[in-house]
């Protein structure tokens, strides 16, 4: 069943008394417990799509719909990991953890409960006082993730999460989030650049062109790494090692060449 | 060239050697015979006579109650500024048709200096409590609205689209997100409208009282006692001092908290 659709989705911005088309013609069914990464060049629009997905944006033509509910604003079904972490710094890690929950009217017991799981989860046991700017950008992020999964929404859109985290740091978020989303599935739409990240996360990939975005095509990954047994592998350094791993990274690769070679006419 | 940064104790001796030049060449005009000593007395005139209004009352009290009169509609003038300017503030940066009902009225009205309220505050309240307030609070009030407004509205983007997707209402993203990111700004604002405060309240006390420093320095002038004008004058800089110094104790805190 699909949670997530995008149907025949424009977005349009007026900037200057012009009009600059941002994506054009998007349809894309995301399906219960589904985790579909979108790629693309930066400017294809693709923070776009997730904005509008979360109600912080709205299409100029077509429906964005969650639930088979048109979106016309944010709220917590719909939580967001974004970027820039986006932590209220002046909230201890328990607090930002806890402000959805409390949007929700979750009872306080329940509360702790859930927030102690998730804690636990994220590995952030010990750090439930700290404020965020005593917190590294991986833990930030950690915190930023705890908060978006204890409300268990919907739909979990996550923008680029681990852009703004160092290489080492990216890898074990990356595989956190891995054995998070194998254990405790939910559907996710997740936005990155990076195209090994999106191959290792996702149970497919929207690779988008450049502006005016546009899908140029939908990869299944999840049929392939069920058929290689991908998980068996603990660490990413193994799975990207495998054959099955390597040909989809440069499908997807010349997929993006071939946008970034269509500009230089 | 930027100078390099002066070490703390040369600093002091430099502040330290400003005020006793300005002390010297006050008891040197004093001393000279320019003036009577009635109308230009020495600093230790003033010292005399501050000592002795703080045990003999004049103008009906001692100097330390006609402070208290004074710190008191101060107290209440500014704590109603905090109290309505800190929310309205907030109000208008998070919803654009309370800005937009507001704005103009205020934009108007703070152009017209507390003082200006006299007239008006002498007509509704006579000597009671509620004309100092008033216009204690017609001086305090902008500096709060503004800064909370700015500060509000400088928040950055993202806080507020998380609250949003976090489902806070209007409430709790005023008060949680809102009012914590403007704490700073607020804080700023407290400092400026304290001091315009407490300048217009002993302006006030000058012809709307009947006890404060104002007063007391208004009696001062009526049997032409400058020392006793002066002695007001002291008390108002080091009180105004006083205040600052302990909002600014709270606005270095604040940031230390923040990391800022």
């Amino acid at each position: 069943m699909a949670v997530i659709q995008f149907q025949h989705v424009d977005r349009v911005f007026h900037q200057n008394g012009k009009d600059f088309v941002a994506l054009k013609g998007i349809n894309l069914e995301v399906n219960d417990r589904e985790f579909v990464a979108v790629v693309g060049p930066s400017g294809c629009g693709k923070t776009t799509c997730m904005r509008m997905a979360a109600g912080l944006e709205h299409p100029t033509g077509g429906h964005v719909k969650v639930d088979n509910e048109i979106v016309t604003r944010p709220g917590p079904d719909r939580a967001v990991v974004f970027q820039a972490f986006a932590l209220f710094p002046w909230k201890t890690v328990w607090d930002n953890i806890e402000f959805g929950l409390r949007s929700l009217g979750v009872e306080a017991g329940e509360r702790r409960r859930r927030i102690e799981q998730i804690i636990e989860l994220m590995g952030l046991g010990g750090y439930e006082h700290t404020y965020p700017h005593q917190l590294s950008g991986g833990m930030q992020q950690r915190v930023a993730i705890a908060r978006a999964y204890v409300l268990d929404p919907k739909v979990l859109l996550m923008d680029e999460p681990f852009g703004a985290l160092d290489a080492q740091t990216r890898v074990v978020m990356q595989e956190e989030l891995v054995r998070l989303a194998r254990k405790n599935p939910r559907t996710v739409l997740f936005i990155t650049h990076a195209v090994e990240e999106a191959v290792y996360l996702a149970d497919r990939i929207v690779v988008m062109s450049r502006r005016p975005g546009t899908i140029r095509e939908i990869i299944d990954v999840k049929t392939v790494r069920e058929a290689e047994d991908w998980d068996q592998h603990k660490r990413i350094e193994d799975v990207m090692d495998l054959a099955s791993f390597v040909h989809l990274r440069t499908h997807v690769w010349k997929l993006l060449r071939e946008q970034q070679l269509g500009d230089q006419h | 060239m930027i100078a390099p940064p002066l070490p703390a104790a040369p600093f002091w001796r430099l502040t330290a050697a400003g005020a006793i030049s300005f002390l010297a060449l006050w008891s040197a005009v004093a001393l000279s015979g320019i003036t009577a000593r009635a109308f230009m007395p020495a600093p230790w005139d003033v010292v005399a006579r501050f000592g002795e209004l703080l045990v003999r009352p004049f103008a009906g009290y001692v100097l330390h109650e006609h402070l208290l009169s004074s710190l008191q509609r101060f107290g209440m003038g500014f704590c109603l500024a905090v109290l309505v300017g800190i929310p309205l503030g907030l109000l208008m940066a998070w919803f654009k048709w309370v800005d937009r009902i507001v704005t103009p009225a205020f934009e108007a009205v703070r152009f017209v200096a507390p003082i200006a309220w006299v007239p008006f505050a002498a007509l509704w309240f006579g000597t009671g409590i509620g004309g100092p307030v008033l216009i204690i609070f017609m001086g305090a009030f902008p500096p709060v609205l503004i800064n909370t407004y700015r500060g509000a509205k400088q928040v950055d983007r993202k806080y507020i689209e998380a609250s949003q997707m976090l489902g806070a209402s209007a409430w709790r993203g005023m008060t949680e997100v809102l009012l914590p990111a403007a704490v700073p700004s607020i804080v700023a604002g407290l400092r400026i409208s304290a001091g315009l405060g407490w300048q217009s309240l002993v302006g006030a006390e000058l012809i709307v009282a009947s006890s404060g420093v104002g007063y007391l320095m208004v009696k001062g002038q009526a049997s032409v006692s400058t020392a006793t004008v002066m002695c007001g004058m002291v008390a108002i800089g080091v009180v105004g001092l006083l205040i600052d110094v302990a909002l600014r104790r709270v606005q270095a805190s604040i940031e230390r908290r923040r990391g800022i």
